[in-house]
């Protein structure tokens, strides 16, 4: 059955950035947001921008990815027609390789896409929070009869050097395309949401693939050379809320920007839903001497401490007079009694000892590897942290050597 | 795993003493416990015995029941084969569409009770709350070589004028079943039926058939009442907490007790999940200002104020100022700013304007029906 325009969203990155969150899951399916996680933020605005066939690229530990989206019920995404597909790599009789790219783990899948014979193809990439509406996106690329349209926010100009940099002239049309300049000329960052025609699509995947030197890049190849062609590339001007969650800094802030007063991020709208996998789990309680302020709680979850300025996801437990502020506190992870929690991130199932410190100040003689953190503290996955202990802040509490699980450094 | 039973879930009861709670949704759809409704439970407990094939017979106001309950995908019982079937009232020569009681609603679905491949049939009233399996059950039905066997637990003492619909059971030293007794004036026995029963389908239908024959019409009253001398009813206990709904005052008592962490261990007993309408909504919202105590909250809460022993379903708002004690706030409730709430039900939707102070008593809760604004 033909679509209009299909979408294919790039959930292969390892996200080494952030660190042990990663070591048993792709980064789309980090949680995010008290009941999300990051993938379901570019899924539902498919949904919502009635864009019923995704497929989801992915090479690096799949099984958290597929099992959580599964048969895209949750995102109404189990369609007859269409509907979400999880695409690892594959060998054939004559080949068979890794994604090498994002444009080859596209091209690898051409065969995917061929199916709905659409007239366009939208590429999002699973590592940026934001509520978008496709459908505008695509009304504009028509309109301008564009071969290519890439979304691109505006920075500010001190930090555009971090960003792909988009220099239009008046009538949005890209003229050139610098990827983190030292003096960048425009500050329209590119946001990595494309909208392809798809047979113009096909034949620069092609080239690019006969191509050895290729990195088989949207960013690094396909898009220049489009540029260079002279073909008709337009910058999509996007005004909102838009995050690149790549880092555990970021990470943080993103979640911190739900909750701030009023919210950076507004996700309580009826109109653009976030759709997620629902827990199964009973409404919070709240107990006799909690105290609950600016602050975000879900299902299943159990507070008998304090919780300032922090994201609780479901099935977690503060204990009583545990503190926590500042922090993110990922499912099923529990905080003892009288522990205390600032800045953190507190990884899934991670459990916090009786009256541990996580995030103190630095105290004289620690030593602290914050490359990845900073000033935040993160505990992996399934960690347990000794009773007592006392991590500095920017620690990051993971496996030993040997695996084992517990902390007590 | 239960694979040799489907359950049949009869949700026509009615029930004056829930008065506005149940005005405009039959008994089965009222909301209890933050996200659920009545029947979410009973459902579960068939789910989560491997029950694959659930028989909803639908009579009086199944609006919202039909709404809640959709496909049954949220309780997986979306199947291609067996799965939810929803029996509504229907017309034909022999059958007038409107059910005088239960055996009329039994007797116009017997067509699907014979379809069924499975021999036994867990017949469930939809009013009844707890978390259980029926699996040992069964087993102990099939071992006892019982006709019937029915569910029962040692009942808390009821007041006489919030009586409804309450059975009790009489044993002998077997747990055989010897009499019954209809909400009787003093119980003679503290067993009190769970409304659910095991038995044969075809006994069932034999006995509805000849109960109609007779006029009859109550399966209660006009089978279970007559018939424990005649047929081997044996009863099995249940320990688990049990909430039923018989008054405006349980529904306020049994949903402020899941305060407490051991009614909340056992009705929410992880192992056996139960399973309700999936809204999306956000996670709860804690502003500046709120102060929470003691209180169970649902997803899509906003709170600025202050709110204690209390129950607050999806999507309550309780602004500023606002001081909400000993209530229950079912879905999208609004509370305006310097409200005080004590001791009220408020039904889905109300809308409480600033300044606004409401006060019912321990024994007499205030109840505003849906969509009501103050």
């Amino acid at each position: 059955m033909k679509k209009r325009m299909v979408a294919m969203l790039l959930a292969g990155g390892q996200g080494s950035r952030l660190g042990v969150l990663t070591s048993s899951m792709a980064k789309p399916a980090v949680p995010f947001g008290g009941k999300y996680r990051i993938i379901d933020f570019p899924l539902s605005n498919c949904v919502n921008s009635d864009i019923d066939t995704v497929g989801v690229l992915t090479q690096y530990r799949p099984l958290a990815l597929n099992s959580y989206i599964g048969t895209g019920q949750h995102w109404d995404l189990d369609r007859i027609h269409g509907g979400v597909f999880v695409l690892p790599p594959y060998v054939t009789a004559v080949d068979g390789r890794w994604y090498t790219g994002t444009a080859n783990a596209i091209y690898q899948n051409r065969e995917f896409v061929d199916q709905y014979d659409p007239d366009y193809v939208l590429i999002l990439s699973g590592d940026h929070i934001y509520k978008m509406d496709y459908g505008e996106m695509l009304r504009f690329h028509i309109e301008k009869e564009a071969a290519a349209t890439i979304a691109v926010l505006p920075v500010p100009l001190e930090e555009a050097h971090r960003f792909g940099i988009m220099n239009t002239d008046d009538e949005e049309r890209i003229v050139s395309f610098e990827e983190k300049p030292k003096q960048p000329k425009s500050n329209k960052a590119s946001m990595g949401i494309y909208i392809f025609n798809w047979p113009v699509l096909k034949a620069y995947m092609k080239r690019d693939d006969n191509d050895p030197a290729s990195s088989n890049d949207f960013g690094h190849d396909i898009i220049p050379s489009l540029i260079a062609d002279g073909q008709p590339v337009f910058a999509y001007p996007f005004s909102g809320y838009w995050k690149d969650v790549g880092t555990i800094q970021s990470l943080w802030e993103a979640n911190m920007d739900i909750i701030s007063t009023p919210p950076k991020l507004v996700l309580n709208d009826p109109l653009w839903r976030i759709y997620s996998r629902n827990p199964i789990m009973p409404p919070h309680y709240v107990g006799k001497d909690a105290s609950i302020t600016q602050s975000l709680v879900t299902e299943g979850s159990r507070v008998e401490g304090k919780v300032h300025h922090s994201v609780l996801f479901y099935d977690v437990t503060i204990d009583e007079e545990a503190e926590v502020y500042d922090s993110v506190i990922f499912p099923g992870a529990v905080i003892g009694r009288g522990a205390k929690v600032y800045q953190a991130i507190v990884g899934e199932n991670a459990h916090i000892g009786e009256n541990a410190i996580v995030g103190g100040p630095l105290r004289h003689g620690d030593h602290v590897d914050n490359a990845l953190t900073g000033s935040i503290t993160l505990v992996g996955n399934d960690i347990c942290v000794r009773a007592g202990a006392y991590l500095p802040q920017g620690t990051v509490a993971t496996e030993d050597e040997n695996g084992g699980r517990c902390y007590d450094k | 795993m239960t694979s040799n039973a489907f359950g049949l879930i009869y949700t026509g009861e009615t029930n004056p003493l829930l008065r506005d709670l149940a005005l405009t949704r039959s008994v089965a759809a009222v909301p209890f416990g933050g996200r659920y409704r009545c029947i979410d439970f009973v459902l579960s407990d068939l789910v989560n015995s491997g029950v694959t094939s659930v028989g909803l017979i639908a009579q009086k106001n199944y609006h919202s029941l039909m709404d809640h309950l959709g496909a049954g995908k949220e309780w997986d019982l979306h199947r291609k084969r067996e799965g939810l079937f929803v029996l509504p009232p229907f017309m034909t020569k022999e059958n007038t569409g409107l059910y005088r009681g239960s055996i009329d609603a039994i007797r116009s679905c017997l067509g699907y009770v014979r379809r069924n491949p499975e021999q036994y049939v867990i017949l469930t009233g939809s009013h009844t709350i707890f978390n259980m399996t029926f699996d040992d059950m069964l087993s102990r039905h099939i071992q006892t070589r019982a006709n019937i066997t029915m569910l029962y637990n040692e009942a808390e003492t009821t007041v006489s004028e919030e009586q409804n619909m309450d059975l009790r059971l009489i044993l002998d030293g077997d747990g055989r079943v010897t009499e019954m007794e209809l909400n009787p004036f003093t119980p003679r026995s503290t067993h009190r039926s769970c409304d659910v029963m095991i038995l044969d389908k075809l006994l069932l239908e034999y006995l509805v058939e000849e109960a109609y024959s007779h006029g009859d019409y109550d399966l209660v009253r006009d089978i279970l009442l007559k018939k424990s001398g005649t047929l081997k009813i044996m009863g099995y206990r249940y320990d688990g907490y049990v909430a039923r709904l018989d008054s405006v005052n349980d529904f306020f008592r049994h949903n402020l007790a899941l305060l407490q962490p051991e009614v909340r261990a056992d009705l929410f007993n992880p192992k056996h999940p139960i399973y309700t309408k999936v809204k999306d909504e956000v996670s709860a919202r804690y502003g500046e200002n709120a102060k929470v105590k003691n209180a169970m909250l649902a997803d899509g809460c906003t709170i600025e104020g202050t709110v204690e022993n209390s129950i607050l379903f999806r999507g309550v708002a309780v602004k500023k100022g606002a001081v909400v004690k000993n209530s229950i706030l079912m879905q999208a409730v609004t509370i305006g700013e310097n409200c005080q709430m004590d001791h009220v039900i408020l039904d889905k939707g109300v809308t409480i304007r600033d300044n606004r102070t409401l006060t019912g008593y321990d024994g007499f809760p205030i109840i505003l029906k849906k969509g009501t604004t103050i």
